[in-house]
């Protein structure tokens, strides 16, 4: 069955006198087995959509809009970490440097108010190509590479069983062949465990390699939403010529008129 | 006669515990290489590879292991405190993290002054003058001189770094992966300016980078690196033919241009 995460009408100001707009009626839709790009440019409002979409954005933001999981409405807050789970840019910064990897994985388990399960941690693992994970369980974050932490944070996210993933720019930071990697790692989760993903970017290069829908925003409103073959072949809107220009001119290439 | 050229250069760094007792890692190794006035060279290679080290080690940031690095023919060891500074002048960085390389309690047109307070002999009517020339220059109005840092944008930020560089008009410019931070639609318009700046006033430069989409269309020739040494060297027409596994590994990463699904096309 196709599980969705339906965002509807998601509005974003900031407080005070003269309150500002980052974000307008936002809806879009995520399904499960499918991966929803949400792109723009810098300060466009797509990380703070993904932060208000999980009752995280800033206590000085009004938020207004609803969530609704396969049709019934749900307060974002429960998503997060249950349904939703989340990596973000600089995977480094979302370890504790004083605790080990099996630490992570434990404080997982508690908050889904599971026992430890070694067996079930060392799978995960594997799933993400962390190979010997034996080893893997007792490192600290210092000693491991930007890229083997990426996928550290894509099987915390798998061991918590949540169908749905937020990724706000996952290969932004990595090098070339690492973020290839990567790619093709949440690809696979897609394809084999049914994963529903949500890809913030800002590179259409990725967008290319793994999303199915493209949704782009500009100044905090939707402007062109489609398959991404229509998005590359045919976008409408002049954000997105301007973004697929810039993206293809990378390749020597030029936008069809 | 190249303008900058490196010689066998080797470059380690020591790590000392308090426990451990120290540990050697070689970043660079047994490298050498030329590049001439006004030539647009890209070094090519993953994390860790070792080349923002040999880019440092070019513009006398560090002191090489062993081995030299010869500005117009002479050695870095060798130069006189006065060729030394001129030498300063004539090989600039620029950055990854703008944000990092600014200090945000100055001015635009403070920071962009700076390497001239050390290197030229200006009064502070000319400076001023001068800042308002490099501002436009980057194309930024002059009036963000007065702004400081945190109001600005990465990308608008990156180029008062372009600018700070440019200031004591030097002939080479090294760019250290410096518009990586930036998203793709800036990192060509600040490509552009770059390419811009370069017709008009014939710098040479170095472009330190791992995305290999950036090198056809902005260097004449790329040096790939891979565990700290020099493994293959093409024209940057002929990306096609790089054969090391390091350079292949680096093509086979490069992203598509076209999504694979063609679903949603008009016929």
């Amino acid at each position: 069955m196709t599980r969705t995460l339906h965002i509807a009408n998601l509005s974003v100001s900031t407080g005070g006198r003269e309150p500002t707009q980052i974000l307008s009626g936002l809806d879009v839709t995520v399904a499960s087995g499918r991966v929803l790009a949400l792109v723009g440019a810098s300060g466009s409002g797509k990380s703070t959509a993904c932060a208000a979409a999980l009752g995280i954005a800033a206590g000085n933001l009004n938020v207004s809009g609803q969530v609704y999981l396969d049709g019934t409405p749900v307060a974002p807050a429960s998503l997060r970490g249950r349904r939703v789970a989340s990596i973000l840019q600089n995977p480094r910064s979302g370890f504790n440097p004083l605790r080990s990897m099996r630490d992570h994985l434990r404080e997982t388990m508690v908050a889904l108010e599971k026992d430890w399960d070694e067996a079930a941690a060392r799978e995960v693992l594997e799933d993400v190509g962390l190979e010997d994970p034996a080893r893997i369980l007792d490192l600290h974050a210092f000693e491991m590479s930007g890229g083997m932490l990426q996928r550290m944070a894509i099987a915390i996210a798998l061991l918590s069983r949540a169908e749905f993933l937020f990724a706000d720019e996952p290969t932004t930071d990595l090098d070339l062949v690492v973020q290839a990697r990567i790619l093709d790692l949440l690809a696979e989760m897609r394809d084999r465990r049914g994963l529903g993903l949500l890809l913030i970017t800002h590179d259409m290069g990725v967008v290319a390699r793994l999303a199915d829908e493209v949704a782009v925003l500009d100044a905090g409103r939707l402007v062109e939403q489609g398959p991404v073959g229509q998005i590359f072949h045919a976008p409408r809107h002049p954000v997105t010529r301007m973004l697929i220009s810039a993206h293809l001119a990378l390749y020597g290439l030029e936008l069809s008129a | 006669m190249s303008l900058i050229s490196a010689r066998n250069l080797t470059h380690r760094y020591v790590s000392r515990s308090l426990l451990g007792g120290t540990r050697q890692r070689t970043a660079v190794s047994d490298i050498s290489l030329e590049i001439g006035q006004g030539e647009t060279v890209a070094l090519l290679g993953r994390s860790g590879c070792g080349k923002s080290t040999l880019a440092r080690l070019l513009c006398g940031l560090e002191t090489p292991t062993a081995g030299e690095v010869l500005f117009e023919g002479r050695s870095l060891r060798s130069l006189t405190a006065r060729e030394r500074q001129g030498m300063r002048r004539a090989v600039q960085m620029v950055f990854q993290d703008s944000p990092e390389a600014t200090n945000p309690r100055l001015t635009v047109g403070r920071i962009i002054a700076e390497p001239l307070r050390h290197l030229a002999p200006l009064t502070g009517a000319e400076r001023r003058d001068r800042v308002a020339t490099l501002l436009a220059q980057v194309e930024l109005p002059v009036a963000m001189a007065d702004a400081r840092p945190g109001q600005l944008s990465g990308g608008q930020l990156q180029r008062v770094c372009i600018a700070r560089a440019l200031a004591p008009s030097p002939r080479l410019l090294i760019l250290d992966e410096a518009v990586s931070n930036l998203d793709l639609h800036l990192q060509a318009v600040t490509l552009d300016l770059i390419a811009r700046i370069r017709e008009a006033t014939g710098i040479a430069c170095l472009f330190v980078t791992h995305d290999l989409r950036l090198v056809e269309r902005f260097a004449a020739r790329v040096l790939v690196m891979a565990e700290g040494r020099l493994v293959e060297e093409a024209a940057s027409g002929r990306l096609s033919a790089l054969a090391h596994p390091a350079s292949r590994a680096l093509r086979e990463a490069i992203l598509p241009p076209y999504p694979r699904s063609i679903s949603g096309i008009p016929a």
